[in-house]
């Protein structure tokens, strides 16, 4: 059995937050998927909130302070990501989208993402898509065909979780679970051939003249 | 080792008092610190460029030739001279210029901006800027390496039989730094060529800085221009100082709240935990100067930044003092002991002079003058003996 690293990213802002609650029943779910596929799973939460000021400050320093930093690379370095978003203004919160604005160019790229969003009311249902899969597109993540929306109500059925909700949970874990399986492990942050490894040599970058 | 201060060159209001200073007065001052320097013991000015208000150096040539008709000894620098939107050209002969002026007090560090909107103030686009940093260099080198030089490239129209005067004096070309805080493309551009790498090293965590040291370091050696630890390493630090430390932090901080570039962000304690920032007293700057070599090995040049934020010239000129009579002693004397006697110290026009055999008068004499229609053996006697 080899063991899998997942990170949970929430924007969630009051506590408890149904946001959390959303991004807690996603893990447990792709934790007990990659269970069945044979794979152990380590989870990393971040809770933005925490980092509200840390990201208020990268923005105005351009770098992460060690706080964050930490929880960069728990993303950066996980085999799969889950991220999920309150619906603030039609679209995922201003701290949600600035923890990935703050990420250096590429390091998301072919990265399985789950993605998760919750709202007061079922009328932002396609937030997801009209609003997340455009932002991983452009990371150049790799989202998870099902994502998962709940509203309010969605919340209220038996066991505390609608049975739809439930359902939906379930083959986004699954989808998200076979496409972390059918990759690679991450590699360690830092190759072989050490940071910048990936740079051109000064002969390539005379011939790109 | 050397030790010195470069400067931005931003106009920017006084926090505590209100007061913005004019063009005029900061052009002066500038001048007054670069004096200054000299005359407390550091070892080198620099001096950045840039094009756009609040900053007044577009000019850097004019500025540090006027400083070098005032001072003697100090070494005159860039921070940084923009490779991407200045003609290599114009860069060839404003620097040979200078050198031959400062007696050869005089290098350079390579830089790309800081804003894109300066790429087409001088016809040129920010999407090249790498590949601009790297042809313009190219040709820079070749103007002052080779008398005559044929080029064509991407960026400019191609030269046919050009000769960049003067030629370096003494034949040998100022030395070259690069500068980059995060493009691993730059060093790797200053490793190919043996030249210096810079880090600005004062908005940015300590690992970062090391990575792009270390990196350079490996590609010095894969180049063959010695060992890693014998490359040329220059590091930024930022600095303000009063004999009681809680003194400097209290002077210090509405400057830091407000500073441009990261003020209104963290406070004043959490950046100097995160960057090399240090407020306190000269003996806690001497401790967390002597710290950046546990991260980035021996090194040959430190330049502090001490006019900024609006903090008045009779406060930069006070700092310089305690830089100069408390602080750089000191460093001198424990970098010096610490450093192994294979690592070179930085390059100055002496040491590249001795190193190529000695000064040669490079001086092209044309074989016949364009203007008057004179071939040389009609030229008057006194332009061949020079």
């Amino acid at each position: 059995m080899s063991t899998r690293t997942l990170a949970v990213v929430s924007a969630g802002l009051s506590v408890p937050s149904s946001t959390r609650l959303l991004a807690d029943r996603l893990s447990t779910a792709t934790v007990a998927a990659l269970r069945e596929r044979g794979e152990d799973t380590t989870v990393t939460v971040v809770e933005l909130r925490d980092h509200a000021r840390d990201l208020a400050d990268n923005l105005v320093t351009g770098f992460a302070n060690e706080a964050l930093r930490g929880s960069i690379e728990a993303v950066t370095g996980a085999d799969g990501l889950i991220a999920v978003t309150p619906v603030f203004s039609a679209s995922y919160s201003g701290l949600f989208k600035t923890f990935f604005d703050v990420l250096d160019k590429g390091v998301l790229a072919g990265k399985p993402v789950l993605l998760g969003a919750t709202a007061g009311t079922a009328r932002h249902s396609l937030v997801i898509e009209h609003a997340m899969r455009p932002l991983f597109a452009h990371l150049r993540a790799i989202a998870v065909p099902t994502g998962v929306f709940a509203a309010s109500e969605d919340w209220g059925g038996d066991g505390g979780v609608d049975r739809a909700l439930a359902g939906r949970i379930e083959r986004a874990a699954g989808e998200f679970a076979d496409l972390v399986t059918g990759r690679p492990s991450a590699a360690p942050t830092e190759a072989l051939e050490g940071p910048f490894g990936g740079t051109p040599s000064f002969e390539t970058l005379l011939r790109g003249v | 080792m050397q030790f010195g201060v470069f400067s931005v060159s931003d106009i920017t209001t006084d926090p505590t008092t209100g007061r913005t200073p004019t063009e005029a007065e900061r052009i002066k001052a500038i001048v007054a610190i670069a004096q200054k320097a000299e005359e407390v013991g550091l070892d080198v000015f620099a001096l950045g460029e840039h094009h756009n208000p609040p900053f007044f150096s577009s000019s850097p040539t004019t500025t540090l030739a006027y400083i070098a008709a005032r001072t003697t000894r100090i070494q005159l620098s860039t921070s940084t001279t923009l490779i991407t939107t200045n003609d290599p050209v114009k860069i060839a002969e404003d620097y040979a210029m200078l050198q031959h002026l400062a007696d050869g007090r005089v290098d350079l560090m390579m830089g790309r901006g800081n804003t894109g909107p300066v790429y087409p103030w001088f016809g040129q686009d920010i999407r090249n800027g790498i590949q601009l940093a790297i042809e313009n260099y190219a040709l820079l080198r070749r103007l002052w390496d080779e008398e005559v030089v044929d080029w064509s490239g991407q960026f400019r129209t191609s030269l046919q039989g050009f000769t960049s005067t003067p030629r370096p004096l003494d034949g040998v070309p100022p030395f070259v730094w690069h500068g980059s805080i995060r493009s691993p493309q730059i060093a790797e551009q200053a490793a190919y060529y043996g030249d210096g790498f810079f880090h600005n090293h004062i908005f940015w965590p300590p690992e970062h800085t090391q990575r792009m040291v270390e990196f350079y370091r490996r590609r010095f050696e894969h180049y063959g221009h010695g060992s890693a630890d014998q490359a040329i390493v220059g590091l930024g630090g930022q600095v303000f100082m009063r004999k009681n430390s809680q003194d400097a932090v209290n002077e210090f901080r509405p400057y830091f709240d407000n500073a441009p570039v990261y003020g209104h962000g963290p406070s004043l304690e959490e950046f100097s935990r995160e960057t090399p920032l240090t407020v306190g007293s000269p003996q806690q700057v001497i401790e967390r100067t002597l710290g950046f070599r546990d991260y980035v090995g021996d090194y040959q040049r430190q330049l502090f930044l001490i006019d900024h934020a609006g903090l008045p010239l009779k406060t930069v000129l006070e700092q310089l003092d305690i830089l100069g009579e408390e602080v750089v002693p000191v460093l001198r004397k424990e970098f010096a002991a610490l450093k192994p006697a294979h690592v070179p110290d930085a390059p100055t026009h002496a040491s590249r002079v001795a190193a190529r055999g000695g000064a040669k008068d490079a001086t092209v004499y044309a074989a016949a003058d364009d203007v008057t229609g004179q071939v040389r053996d009609e030229a008057p006697e006194e332009a061949q003996t020079r």
